[in-house]
């Protein structure tokens, strides 16, 4: 049987081209590799290879022929034992294309339900009369890693100023000392570096943990964590994980200025194959990390210097974690859905506070984690408040807020009596002045009015 | 290339000389079909054919042991082969059907194989590098004295990351062995136009990373030289920098104008350096095979591309309901 040679595709766009040039004739004699002709397609002009060894039996397409559609047999190549007489009825014709039926998508499972009703898990935390403590976020972290690397050698920890200086917030204090140099590793200052060697490190089946001074200084990485820890899982059928953890403080802190003060909570949320936290109490702190450690996943861990040194109480327990994707509803009230996270929780709860002596009942949720997000526990309370303001200290295009409005929108759009108002950051650059910084930042002042404008009152 | 390491003279057994040739030959014969699917349409997207590399990666696995690691760059279709993945499995990725190695969902640039140690096919340039790193820190870690091999480019060689793991990876002496494929272009920029000192195999020097260049076109010079960075390794003496002086004979991709170089100087190096042409005359004139011997390994070879071919265009495409797996690993059960 004769080989018919192919109009061959030469970008991943082409469909069709000009053979411009033969460089055989019929009767040559050709070998893997050899250039046989010359195809100009709208990128480029090609030189075209031959693939099999044998002799041109036919030409097909005279050069200089337009609009050559991809897979149409421009020669005959005879291969050993083969003559002309052997070439049967070969027409120039393109395979007919095959119809491909578009799939059918499920629904993913990071991605919002769809008109099911909200089945909220209302369960605690930890179990009702267990003992707490008072603890700082600070000692909540600290102890969660503690415990991790305890339970675990594969756990490690690794980041700038993590060993020897004790953390540049503090946060790895005396983890060296129990843990020696081995497990508690201090990095030269090269995120894009050691955010892909903990990757790699995860690949290889340890449980890194990788400390950011600040989260503005993933931006140097954020490379390794998305392209490579977010999608290997996916682009490698399942076959490969990467039990990771990215920790540090993200968001303003206090006058630190432009560009060590931004909230990367919606950058991140963005990213399916992540897992985001982003706790606001010690006792959230303590138990999600300890999740996040455990956790065959990439995820970011965003904390918050401010918060560090807050005390909340923490349970005393031999083994205290908090699961992904169940919020925490802080405060329950009837006339408006307060919904936040991390830091923004202060002027939600602040609020909220100040809302009760007006006579307005306010129910704060606490959404701790962003991906997975806790849809069903707001929409429940959407649908019992009917009102529902979002606070956050993100940029606000593209916010975390702006999506629980879509999604509010699309579960609960019948429950609604105002619309969804979103608190965020301003859309400028962090200012260094004092009273800047502070407009900048949305406030407990927004939130309430707010409130006032989707309560009408 | 005054550095250049030369072993023209072989003292390989015909048996080595025979597996050497099977395994590049192999190579070179699965990328010529993967251009030829191409062409028909078959594969799709970016597809960067080995071709004139193969000596690199087959002298080089004859220097690893079980448990060694190996991780590249998206031309990694070589690697794949000659680490014992299966050509069934690689084609049918390059195709996009559920029998590949990432179950459709990888492609050309993306796949993995956790059995073979293989731990891909990466799409950006340069990122492979802290990953091998990392790679061999899990090694280094867990107290054992396997290697990996980080296979990137000359054009990668230039990115900022690349230093970074340089230097850590001499600082914490991780037994991590960066193979520079230099094949004289990025993409279409040829060295001298990209790179203001071009012998790459000193990149290491400010680090204190030994290095040494290597004829990548001879694959008995590439094994010499890789059993010496794999030793250095293994006794825990950190880094060592393989620069492969080698040469593409495809595009960069499959869409290439080839107006960056001359069609003589692809033809020249060709005729005066194939890895493969190299071998097969050292069957020949040391009498270790036949012509014929030679023609048979050829028709084998033929037959599993082949092969490989219809297994890639028989495998179904992936069940619409793959869209959906392998986003997130399944978590482990918490303690109640």
């Amino acid at each position: 049987m004769t080989t018919e040679i192919l109009m061959p595709a030469l970008s991943p766009t082409m469909e069709e081209g000009t053979l411009a040039k033969w460089l055989v004739k019929e009767g040559d004699t050709v070998s893997s590799g050899d250039i046989i002709a010359e195809i100009e397609t709208d990128k480029a002009t090609m030189e075209f290879e031959a693939v099999d060894e044998g002799t041109i039996g036919k030409i097909l397409i005279e050069e200089g022929t337009e609009g050559v559609k991809v897979n149409t047999a421009i020669a005959v190549l005879l291969e050993e034992g083969e003559s002309a007489d052997d070439i049967g009825d070969a027409k120039a014709k393109a395979p007919e294309p095959e119809v491909k039926e578009a799939p059918k998508p499920d629904a993913p499972k990071s991605a919002p339900a769809k008109a099911a009703a909200p089945q909220p898990d209302r369960s605690p935390d930890w179990p009702e009369g267990t003992e707490t403590k008072q603890q700082t976020v600070r000692e909540a972290l600290n102890a969660a890693m503690a415990e991790e690397m305890r339970a675990d050698d594969d756990v490690f920890i690794m980041g700038e100023e993590v060993a020897e200086y004790q953390g540049a917030y503090k946060i790895t204090q005396n983890l060296l000392e129990e843990f020696g140099a081995r497990r508690v590793i201090d990095t030269p200052i090269t995120e894009h570096g050691f955010a892909g060697i903990g990757v790699g490190a995860a690949f290889g089946g340890l449980k890194p943990i990788v400390e950011f001074m600040t989260w503005n200084f993933a931006m140097q990485a954020i490379d390794q964590i998305i392209n490579s820890a977010a999608k290997t899982l996916y682009m490698s059928g399942g076959q490969m994980g990467c039990p990771i953890v990215f920790r540090g403080p993200n968001g303003a802190a206090a006058r630190v200025a432009a560009q060590h003060s931004q909230d990367y909570a919606a950058w991140y949320a963005h990213i399916p194959g992540l897992k985001v936290v982003q706790p606001y109490s010690a006792s959230d702190a303590k138990g999600l990390l300890k999740s996040a450690i455990r956790d065959p996943n990439p995820v970011i861990f965003l904390e918050n210097e401010i918060l560090y040194g807050k005390s909340f109480d923490v349970p005393v327990m031999d083994d205290f974690t908090v699961p992904f994707g169940k919020a925490r509803i802080w405060r329950e009230g009837e006339d408006v859905t307060i919904v936040s996270f991390g830091i923004g929780m202060t002027y939600a709860l602040e609020a909220a506070e100040k809302l009760a002596e007006d006579g307005i009942s306010a129910e704060v949720i606490d959404l701790r984690t962003l991906r997975p997000i806790d849809y069903d526990t707001l929409i429940a309370s959407v649908q019992k408040t009917n009102r529902c303001v979002t606070v956050e200290e993100g940029f606000p295009v593209a916010s975390i807020g702006n999506h629980l409005s879509a999604v509010i929108m699309e579960r609960a759009f019948d429950y609604l009596d105002a619309p969804v108002i979103n608190c965020l950051g301003k859309d400028v650059p962090m200012p260094y002045a004092a009273n800047l910084e502070k407009l900048a930042l949305t406030s407990t002042q927004e939130v309430l009015d707010a409130v006032h404008k989707v309560t009408y009152r | 290339m005054a550095a250049q390491k030369k072993a023209s003279k072989s003292n390989a057994s015909a048996e080595d000389l025979k597996a050497y040739y099977y395994d590049m030959l192999l190579i070179r014969r699965f990328e010529e079909k993967a251009g030829q699917l191409y062409g028909m349409g078959l594969i799709g997207g970016f597809c960067h054919l080995y071709i004139g590399q193969e000596a690199i990666v087959v002298g080089l696995e004859a220097t690893a042991e079980e448990g060694d690691k190996r991780i590249t760059t998206y031309r990694d279709h070589g690697h794949m082969l000659a680490c014992g993945m299966t050509p069934d499995g690689v084609m049918a990725e390059l195709t996009g059907r559920e029998d590949g190695y990432s179950r459709g969902k990888g492609g050309s640039m993306h796949m993995f194989s956790k059995e073979k140690d293989f731990y891909g096919g990466h799409g950006i340039v340069g990122a492979n590098v802290p990953l091998g790193a990392g790679l061999a820190f899990s090694d280094k870690y867990r107290g054992n004295d396997r290697v990996t091999f980080t296979y990137f480019g000359d054009g990668a060689s230039n990115q900022g990351q690349v230093f970074e793991t340089f230097n850590m990876a001499a600082l914490w002496a991780l037994p991590v062995i960066f193979v520079i494929e230099n094949n004289n272009y990025a993409m279409g920029t040829s060295q001298k136009r990209s790179t203001s000192a071009p012998e790459l195999y000193k990149r290491g020097e400010a680090f204190g990373i030994p290095g040494e260049a290597v004829d990548g076109m001879d694959v008995l010079a590439v094994k010499e030289a890789g059993e010496k960075a794999v030793a250095h390794c293994r006794a825990g003496k950190g880094p060592y920098i393989l620069e492969m002086k080698t040469y593409r004979y495809r595009g960069h991709s499959m869409s290439d104008p080839a107006k960056y170089r001359t069609r003589e100087e692809v033809q020249k190096i060709r005729e005066e350096k194939d890895c493969i042409e190299h071998v097969r005359d050292l069957l020949l004139t040391g009498k270790h095979a036949t012509e014929d011997d030679l023609k048979a390994i050829d028709k084998d070879i033929k037959k599993i591309v082949n092969a490989s071919a219809e297994f890639a265009k028989d495998s179904p495409e992936p069940d619409p309901a793959e869209l959906w797996t392998d986003v997130y690993a399944d978590a482990v059960p918490q303690k109640a």
